[in-house]
């Protein structure tokens, strides 16, 4: 079945099969950011903006996503490249892999509290698993990037 | 120094996050055909029947492999240095199947559904055997896991498969049994550890296809992919130089990718039908169809005189490998080899045991490598025999802990899997690691324990060493070229998997050369344009890598030198070069100008020098961990308030990046401590075989981590440099036991550490009075 | 998981009668956990278009619509006002903020899941359910019957009450599915719940019984209460917890929380 989904600001339209998942319908369409880690919710990598609030795409019916408004990391590239240099200035880059889900999700925390203190940034990001950071640094490059208004 | 030793970005993070192409499935050819593997669903069987005509005329379907069809070759599956320490017990596919989730056949097909159609359509004949799951009754048990005649050592490793041992080790320094007998203090206790899940985010994923030269083209998640290009050329018998492996951006490792996973079937398929294939593991196979961490178990005597003066340890241990060899000796190893040395004046010193073959999931490389679990069983029974003779944790191990400039008699028997070598501590702060770090956690106000209201405030502490490549094992090597407009080209084998090798090589290669780090352009582990490395593992990359690139690029300034005094007719000693510019006293040219020339104008010619280093030895790093937790009195929950790691790791390259090292280490191992259990059945099938089950800590889990460097600098290192990648996982586990005890007086002696088991304990202890 | 057809029905009749149809028919509310539970459907009704997604705030109680996510409810002020945040505060320990995106309230009372964050709560808050066909259903009655017949649930209804509350779940790491769990309302009378026992959430009404008789709460009334407690509930043994442990758990936190919320 045909579905309309509006990627990064262009409209597209997708064959799609019923049971196929957003995250897989992406990846083949050449957004090749969005990723799979475990593919039950319980890891972050693969999430989306969907109207602007994260969810997992690994576990989102591409049919249910028909006619919504969708943002991957290549629709955010100067919020992205903002944290990027922040993560760098600390020393917060290791993998990767769970990256372009956190700049997606660090920028939905941006627009909905963006004075977020340090639990609040904790409980927001906690569903975005890291296994290389130990998460110190990439706490403070949150904090830096919540902070940066230029 | 103006690069190393300064904060530095990673050269790759930017555009990784913002997205670009950079993983090895971002690479995959659109029309790739998967591969599926249907996996065993018993822990031990034969394969009798496989009855699959209706899957292979399925529309869609290319192929269906079975061990039919594929030559006996005997491999091991471990990336290591040829010929390897693990013994070649593994075929491509084989008639038994050793493990649920081993693998029993494969499809090829045009996409996932139609795979898992085909897998349907397969009627598959087993013949259940009754499986060894218990480590402690594998040896000379009436099951044998490899009762097939064509597998091997490929040197004695002490493998007897028909006892269920896959490798064995024995040595002894002095008179162990003598000396403990005449000491003042003894203990004797029994350690386990568990398996350890790695979880690194991204699963294992490999593609290929076949180029226009007719070679074997493979993208892999891989942390070793020269050695991969060896085991797929030796065992599918196809030319080595017929196969190129590239590995790109890896999503994390920690020793779960030293090792073949998918590589061997999708090389195969693709070289087979000609079309371009690929392989991606759920996590659920990640889990069960690759590797855990050894379970051990860890049998310590120590015993000190009436100084508290430490005379002699024995460590017997056992080691579950599971259902195949790999990493099986030397992971048993190191658990001796780099954790006995930390107490180096004992007059006797034992390590001996087996390695053991089981029906479980294969054990393999990770992180810490054997070092974690001898840590924690030493590091335990160190605070037990502290307490016995009513002495000071920390004065004990100021006493008798390894000290700069001096040597352990281990260092020259137990190399990784062979001989080792022997060396001394050039570096060791050891002392200073223990004092700041005692500093740092207020260890005076709070040892042993406070009480606060309903809960208690405790510390533990423990010491640990790691190595920095295998000495003359590992080798590493870096090509330098100049290019036009005055930047170069680093090519290093040396394999980044998110530990921040290409920034870390990259800097040392701009210090030595005075340029900036945009000015070296980094490209890393491809078998055709990178000359070799053994791969990311036994924290090489910084000591062995980084001395490759160190040599490099010393020679190419020297070349540069020499080419610009022909140009200055001087001698090369008379020019100064202060990386943008030459100078003499009659004559200047600047970098640019000159790479235009040589490459475009006069005597024109590529720069370019590639050169190697293997170690004479591998100065280890040292660190003291020190952790501060409040358990509930009532529930045991346990709380890590702060966890304070002091690490001599020589100069540190990058000092941010070294710090993500051992924060991130140490959450993994805190993660061993108290949360991570890999889980089986009785019949042997995983339980934990999902990220719902098994979890991994998350930010919310960890509340403080304070990581500081001490001054050292080791003369044999890239710019003092010693590794840096595995140290900081070791502590963890020990710590937390010891700091339970000195709030509870309740010792765990097995891993997880979990309020449950302290409150069992606890009754057991209320029950014997 | 394997789907024939995706069905976006236009009204709630429709999806009961295709629901009931075909017993290999599945309404897919947010579907996060979808395919965690079921392999084959051959329709996938989606309630999207059934403008289920609301939270009214009416004077004396909230009408909160099935397809309301849980991230929607846990970030309500009416809903934050309720008993002292007691629902706000156990959805916001579930799992991450991307699946409490997709998750709804309806998906996860019908769920009916025994480690459920939800259920122990609204059994402490004066809640009902609201079925297509079957009506309205008090949220007790609804967990204690086994067999339900196959009903869309459209609404839920919860009292305002500014009850002082306390919600607890106790968990390895803190995206684990709870080893217990456990939520207390009081205004001068208790109403306590235990959930993930590993089994289904209960009230422990034994237990407020015997709190409620009495006007004085003493330290020796707490420990005849939990007595009795540990004695009504179905406290066993599963992968992340014994039954020994859960009831040192039970014993602990009702008692802290019973403290807490007479204060």
């Amino acid at each position: 079945m045909k579905i309309k989904l509006n990627i990064n600001h262009e409209n597209k339209i997708y064959e799609v099969e019923p049971s196929e998942f957003l995250l897989d319908v992406l990846r083949r369409n050449n957004y090749t950011s969005v990723r799979r880690g475990c593919d039950n919710t319980s890891c972050g990598v693969c999430t989306v903006l969907l109207d602007n609030k994260p969810i997992p795409s690994c576990s989102l019916l591409a049919v249910k996503a028909d006619g919504h408004k969708i943002l991957t990391v290549e629709g955010i590239q100067e919020e992205a490249h903002k944290l990027g240099k922040h993560f760098g200035d600390e020393g917060a880059d290791q993998c990767g892999f769970c990256n372009p889900s956190m700049a997606l999700t660090v920028y939905s925390l941006k627009l909905e509290n963006p004075q977020a203190n340090d639990d609040e940034i904790n409980q927001y990001l906690v569903g975005n698993l890291c296994r290389c950071t130990g998460y110190v640094a990439q706490h403070e490059a949150i904090k830096k990037y919540l902070g940066d208004q230029s | 120094m103006k690069i190393v030793n300064h904060k530095t970005p990673s050269v790759d993070g930017l555009g990784i996050m913002k997205g670009r192409k950079a993983y090895t499935d971002d690479f995959a050819e659109k029309d790739s055909l998967i591969v599926k593997v249907l996996r065993s669903p018993h822990a031990f069987a034969k394969i009798i029947k496989i009855d699959d005509e209706a899957a292979k005329s399925l529309d869609g379907i290319e192929m269906v492999l079975t061990h039919k069809d594929f030559k006996r070759n005997a491999y091991t599956r471990a990336g290591q240095g040829y010929p390897e320490p693990s013994p070649h017990d593994k075929f491509v596919l084989d008639e038994y199947v050793r493990y649920v989730g081993d693998e029993v056949l494969a499809v090829v097909g045009i996409n996932d559904s139609v795979c898992q159609k085909a897998l349907d359509l397969i009627n598959v004949e087993y013949e259940v055997l009754e499986p060894v799951l218990d480590f402690e009754k594998a040896i000379d048990n009436k099951v044998l896991v490899h009762p097939e005649e064509d597998i091997h050592e490929m040197f004695p490793i002490g493998f007897e498969p028909k006892r269920n041992i896959a490798a064995s080790y024995h040595m002894e320094i002095g008179e162990v049994e003598k000396v403990l007998k005449d000491c003042k203090h003894t203990i004797n206790e029994t350690f386990y550890t568990q398996a350890q899940a790695h979880v690194m985010l991204e699963p294992h994923t490999v593609n290929a296809r076949m180029d226009y030269q007719e070679r074997l083209i493979i993208y892999s998640a891989t942390q070793t992919p020269f050695h991969i290009r060896r085991i797929l050329s030796q065992t599918l018998e196809i030319p080595l130089s017929k196969i190129r492996v590239i590995k790109p951006r890896v999503g994390g490792g920690f020793g779960g990718k030293q090792a073949i996973h998918g590589e061997m079937l999708v090389a195969y398929a693709t070289y087979k039908t000609g079309k371009p294939t690929k392989m991606i593991y759920t996590r659920k196979e990640v889990f069960e169809s690759s590797y855990t961490r050894h379970p051990m178990k860890l049998e310590i005597s120590l015993g000190a005189d009436e100084n508290g003066v430490l005379k002699a340890i024995d460590a017997h241990v056992l080691s579950d490998t599971g259902a195949y060899g790999e990493h099986a000796l030397t992971v048993y190893m190191v658990a001796g080899s780099k954790v006995l040395p930390l107490y180096n004046k004992v007059d006797a010193v034992r390590f001996y045991g087996d390695v053991v073959y089981t029906n479980h999931v294969s054990a393999g490389a990770y992180r810490g490598y054997g070092a974690i679990q001898g840590n924690f069983a030493l590091e335990s029974a160190v605070d037990i025999l502290c307490k016995k003779m009513n002495m000071d944790p920390i004065k004990f191990r100021q006493v008798n802990m390894m000290k700069e400039n001096e040597t352990s008699p281990i260092f020259a028997i137990m190399g990784e899997g062979t001989e080792g070598t022997a060396m001394n501590m050039e570096t060791c702060k050891l002392e200073e690691c223990v004092t700041r770090g005692k500093e740092l956690i207020h260890w005076d106000d709070i040892y042993p324990f406070v009480e606060k209201g309903n809960k208690i405030r405790s510390v533990g502490m423990a010491i640990a060493m790691q190595g920095s490549g295998i000495p003359l094992i590992d080798m590493g090597s870096a090509s330098i070229k100049l290019n036009d407009d005055g930047f170069y080209n680093l090519m290093v084998g040396a394999t980044e998997i998110g530990q921040g090798s290409d920034t870390v090589l990259t800097q040392i290669a701009a210090e030595v050369l005075m340029t900036s780090v945009d000015k070296v352009i980094i490209y890393s582990s491809d078998t055709d344009l990178t000359p070799f490395d053994v791969g990311a593992y036994a924290s090489s990359t910084t000591y062995v890598s980084g001395n490759a690139v160190f040599k490099a690029a010393n020679e190419l300034k020297d070349k540069m030198l020499d080419e610009v005094a022909r140009i200055f007719r001087c001698n090369s000693s008379d020019i100064e070069f202060d990386g943008v510019d030459f100078k003499s006293d009659d004559n200047e040219i600047s970098l640019v100008e000159f790479s235009n020339q040589i490459t475009y104008s006069e005597a024109q010619k590529q720069l370019q020098v590639t050169s190697s280093y293997v170690g004479p030895k591998s100065p280890p790093p040292f660190m003291a961990g020190f952790v501060e937790i409040e358990i509930d009195k009532e529930t045991a929950e346990i709380e890590v308030v702060n966890y304070v790691s002091v690490v001599d790791c020589g100069t540190t390259i990058n000092p941010m990046l070294a710090k993500g090292q051992v924060d991130g280490a140490i959450v993994q191992g805190l993660g061993m401590a108290m949360f991570e259990d890999v889980k089986y059945t009785k019949k042997g099938k995983m339980i934990s075989g999902d990220l719902l089950n098994y979890k991994i800590p998350t930010r919310l889990d960890i509340k403080k981590l304070t990581t500081e460097f001490v001054d050292s600098y080791e003369e044999s290192g890239p710019f003092g440099a010693k590794s840096v990648g595995e140290i900081g996982i070791d502590t963890p586990p020990a710590a937390i036991a010891n700091a339970v005890e000195n709030a509870f007086g309740i010792r765990i002696k097995s891993l997880p550490i979990t309020a449950e088991k302290i409150l069992k304990m606890k009754w057991e202890m209320e029950n014997e009075k | 998981m394997n789907v024939k057809e995706y069905v976006v029905v236009d009204h709630v009749d429709e999806a009961y009668q295709l629901l009931n149809q075909d017993k290999k028919n599945q309404i897919i509310a947010g579907g996060a956990w979808l395919k965690l539970s079921v392999k084959e459907v051959n329709k996938l009704i989606s309630l999207d278009q059934l403008s289920l997604n609301y939270i009214k705030e009416e004077k004396d109680f909230i009408k909160i619509g099935a397809q309301t996510t849980l991230r929607d409810l846990e970030t309500h002020p009416a809903v934050i006002a309720l008993d002292h945040g007691i629902l706000s505060d156990a959805i916001s320990n579930i799992m991450g903020v991307s699946i409490r995106n997709l998750a709804t309230i309806g998906g996860s009372v019908m769920g009916k899941f025994s480690f459920s964050d939800i259920l122990p709560v609204l059994l402490v808050m004066d809640c009902k359910l609201y079925f297509h066909h079957k009506g309205e259903m008090d949220i007790e009655e609804y967990i204690n019957t086994r067999r339900l017949d196959r009903d869309i649930l459209t609404h839920l209804v919860i009292k305002k009450n500014n009850r002082k509350s306390f919600y607890k779940r106790v968990a390895h790491t803190a995206l684990d599915f709870s080893m217990i769990n456990m939520a207390i309302t009081y205004d001068n009378l208790f109403k306590i719940s235990v959930g993930s026992q590993p089994g289904m959430a209960m009230l422990c009404k034994e237990t407020m019984a015997l709190l409620n008789k009495n006007d004085k709460i003493t330290e020796n009334l707490i420990d005849q209460a939990l007595k009795i407690a540990l004695k009504e509930l179905k406290l066993s043994s599963n992968l992340r917890a014994s039954q020994a442990y859960r009831e040192v758990l039970v014993k602990a936190y009702l008692r802290r929380g019973i403290m807490q919320v007479i204060k």
